[in-house]
């Protein structure tokens, strides 16, 4: 596949590359550094980095700011944007916001509902969901054109990419809806951390055998378990996630003071079995509030260095 | 119909406590079905309000009328010749049937007794659930004959998202999720391939979003 922006990580993976990408929460306050501290843990040892958009519905610095924070540090940010909280206009208009300061990566979203987090009262938005983001970004980019068909001067040049959850329900569209996105134009997909490793490669399977993995860039998610009590969590309590329980099991087997390193080499034994699953063209290594485990998880692996391309 | 649900009393007689004459007009049509504002519920809120001003020491009157549209002219005309006798009128009918009287009788002081809640369906006795969201641009004909618009949390018109769990939302696991529910409708019908169609970006100025909306029909004005 040849690049169609000058994203590093489209370069990355067009080059036949492992990608390896990584994620920081911004924070609950104005202080540039809790991104920049984070951003310096890692940058050494991914090739791009998302900045969540007020994730779980908790309000946070934005995430357009903090990719310009990335920026300045000169490292690749990954724009998260969710329409949970702005119509076509104020979309547009921050695309174009990112666009002004050469954000080449975006990953289009609809956003967990505003019932998970502090404003709960709040009214959502949901003007156009994920898959209308996706074709909007193409529509800007390649035909250089808003939504409403005005000419734009100087179109966004960015790399277009979406989530996907293998493990939601109903299974059986899940494959269809991965064709559905790479339809509305995404280039790379980010997947939700996975546990269940059978069922993410049963739906890769699928996903090659309807050669989906020829149009697009998969990388697989992976969160290392910090401790027992985190992986009971996130199988109870985070909609959509599927932590099976020998995993749990694993967890809680170890005594608390060794918990930590067992969830890193999981997440390590993870990583290593799924490069050899046919699609898997990277990894997303989403350590939350534990980016320091990030470079050990990447060189454990075999995946550092990172490719210097540029 | 249009569902609603009946104010506290406590609120109710926040907004009468200081009238002497009351008129407390219900409706026939959908808050009788939802038993939320007909003639039973007149019946019942004019007596709490009866003991409550007793216990007070207030003398109030207090009327009861159920009419047989709040939303109709015709039916409002009825009360006409008795307003005035009111220093105020509580409207058990939805917002439309308040704001309807209120524009009839304008120097008549209308409180709503009800809290309108959406437009929905019965599902069994005593628990009704959201259907429309009245969006203008009726678009389940291309979602199996289940709207996502007012059964989605996120009104996904390209679902489910990545919270949807063994058939229900993320946002409560009691609530279906209206893009399991459009998938399983799709498949009974032998059209899944349908799934894969991307609805595109909507025109959201037939909905709320378009401003205060009208519909005027040449073919039956008189
Ligand atoms: S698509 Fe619009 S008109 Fe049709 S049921 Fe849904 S909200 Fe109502
Ligand atoms: S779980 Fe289903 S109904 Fe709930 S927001 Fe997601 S797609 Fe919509």
């Amino acid at each position: 596949m040849s690049t169609k922006t000058p994203s590093k990580l489209e370069k990355i993976l067009s080059a036949g590359h492992m990608a390896v990408t990584s994620e920081c929460g911004p924070p609950r306050g104005s202080d540039s550094e809790d991104i920049t501290k984070k951003a310096e843990m890692i940058k050494n040892h991914v090739d791009a980095i998302n900045i969540t958009d007020n994730q779980t519905s908790v309000t946070r610095l934005c995430s357009l700011a903090s990719c310009i924070h990335l920026k300045k540090m000169g490292v690749e940010p990954t724009l998260q944007m969710v329409t949970r909280d702005r119509n076509r206009i104020a979309l547009q208009s921050d695309i174009l916001g990112a666009a002004s300061f050469d954000i080449y990566n975006i990953l289009c979203l609809s956003g967990d509902h505003q019932n998970f987090g502090d404003c709960p009262q709040g009214q959502n938005v949901f003007d156009i969901d994920s898959i209308q983001l996706i074709q909007t970004v193409r529509q800007m980019r390649d035909e250089g054109k808003f939504l409403g068909g005005d000419d734009i001067n100087r179109p966004p040049q960015m790399f277009v990419g979406a989530a996907a959850n293998p493990f939601a329900d109903p299974f059986e569209i899940r494959v269809p809806r991965l064709a559905k996105k790479i339809a509305a134009g995404v280039e790379f997909i980010q997947t939700q951390c996975i546990y269940n490793l059978e069922k993410f490669e049963l739906w890769m399977k699928q996903a090659c055998d309807r050669g989906l993995h020829e149009k697009v860039y998969i990388l697989a998610g992976v969160t290392p378990f910090k401790s027992a009590g985190m992986a009971k969590y996130m199988k109870n309590r985070v909609p959509g996630m599927d932590v099976p329980d020998d995993v749990v099991k694993r967890m809680s087997g170890v005594p608390k003071e060794n918990q930590a390193e067992e969830g890193i080499n999981i997440c390590v034994e993870t990583i290593q079995r799924l490069k050899e699953v046919e699609g898997v063209k990277g990894f997303h290594i989403m350590a939350i509030e534990w980016e320091d485990k990030v470079p050990e998880i990447v060189e454990r692996t075999g995946l550092y260095p990172r490719p210097d391309i540029s | 119909m249009i569902v609603a649900e009946k104010k506290p009393v406590e609120e109710i007689i926040d907004y009468v406590k200081d009238f002497k004459k009351l008129l407390i007009a219900g409706c026939n049509e959908c808050v009788t079905v939802c038993e939320a504002g007909g003639k039973k519920e007149v019946g019942i809120l004019a007596s709490a309000l009866r003991m409550y001003f007793l216990n007070e020491g207030k003398k109030v009157e207090i009327d009861e009328v159920t009419l047989e549209r709040q939303c109709d002219h015709e039916y409002l005309e009825e009360i006409r010749d008795r307003i005035d006798k009111y220093d105020a009128v509580l409207s058990l009918a939805c917002g439309v049937g308040v704001q309807f009287m209120a524009e009839k009788y304008f120097s008549t002081p209308v409180f709503p007794g009800v809290n309108t809640c959406f437009l929905g369906a019965a599902e069994e006795r005593g628990v009704w659930s959201e259907r429309c969201q009245a969006c203008g641009q009726c678009i389940l004909g291309e979602t199996a004959g289940i709207c996502p618009i007012s059964r989605c949390a996120k009104r996904l018109l390209n679902g489910p998202c990545g919270g949807s769990t063994k058939g229900k939302c993320e946002i409560n696991k009691d609530l279906d999720c209206a893009w399991q529910l459009i998938i399983d409708r799709l498949k009974e019908l032998n059209r899944l391939d349908d799934y894969e169609k991307i609805m595109p970006i909507k025109d959201w100025s037939t909905e709320r979003a378009g401003g205060p909306r009208k519909v005027v029909r040449e073919d039956v004005r008189l």
